[in-house]
């Protein structure tokens, strides 16, 4: 069974909403991962803008939200975060990993092709065994959920 | 040295965050992917502690990870933080109670022998 079917039977639904297809699977794990990538390009861009190194003092931090890249950066971060945590709803932690990772290897292209940072060959395969390692352990996905889902609605 | 300690701290909250996240979520039940589902999700958050307990261990992470990326390149504060995915897993069997079959240990261990690769 695929990885995203698998992962569908592992979670309890709520009642109140209908149970996501395989293509919604897909088109949010899409989702996660664009937004993630695009947020962290975002938020890299704008730190290339801070002359100094960031430390323990929140003010500036501050400064550098201030920056258009950072703040769009965050903000998309933000909204990877929401859609992870719905990700999480229909599908258990051991199918999210996997997801993450395939992040972690557009990381690197987009560091590679965009910021024009030198990637090494070891870092290129360390990328290619990170991503391997991780759809490996998420083809693994079983039902482990022991915790009970509640009702939890809009109204 | 100092950046070694902004990966570790970013790795002990994203390990935490993501564990509490999911225990939380799969105790939800499926939320809707869409505005509504968004703002029904924004509610939940602010009923749960562990959720809120999550997002403080992700916000934390986050700073970490901005200080990171203005000592190493992108290309290595992202993908270093897969180690995450090795805690993970054993997190999820001796705190979620999954069972990990050697095939995913394998793939955890091969997400290890990456992360190596990226701090040569």
């Amino acid at each position: 069974m695929p990885a995203a079917e698998e992962a569908l039977t592992s979670v309890s639904l709520d009642a109140g909403h209908r149970k996501p297809s395989r293509t919604q699977v897909l088109l949010l794990v899409v989702a996660v991962i664009t937004l993630n990538s695009f947020g962290n390009l975002l938020l890299t861009w704008g730190l290339r803008h801070v002359p100094e190194h960031l430390g323990l003092n929140p003010a500036g931090y501050v400064e550098v939200m201030a920056n258009p890249f950072t703040a769009a950066g965050i903000a998309m971060l933000i909204l990877w975060m929401l859609t992870r945590m719905t990700l999480m709803s229909w599908a258990d932690l051991s199918f999210v990993l996997p997801v993450t990772a395939a992040g972690y290897m557009t990381a690197t292209l987009l560091g590679c092709f965009v910021l024009h940072e030198a990637v090494s060959i070891d870092r290129w395969a360390g990328s290619a065994l990170i991503l391997i390692g991780a759809v490996l352990v998420g083809l693994t996905t079983k039902k482990h959920d022991t915790s009970t889902p509640e009702r939890v609605s809009a109204s | 040295m100092i950046t070694w300690l902004l990966l570790a701290i970013m790795v002990v909250t994203t390990v935490l965050g993501d564990v509490l996240q999911s225990h939380e979520m799969k105790r939800t039940g499926a939320q809707r992917a869409d505005a509504r589902g968004l703002l029904v999700l924004i509610r939940i958050i602010g009923q749960r502690a562990y959720l809120i307990l999550a997002i403080v261990c992700m916000a934390i992470s986050f700073f970490a990870f901005m200080a990171l990326l203005q000592r190493a390149p992108m290309s290595f504060a992202v993908p270093a933080s897969a180690a995450t995915v090795i805690l993970e897993t054993i997190l999820a069997k001796t705190v979620l109670r999954e069972r990990v079959s050697p095939q995913r240990w394998t793939g955890a261990f091969l997400v290890a022998i990456g992360v190596f690769l990226l701090a040569r």
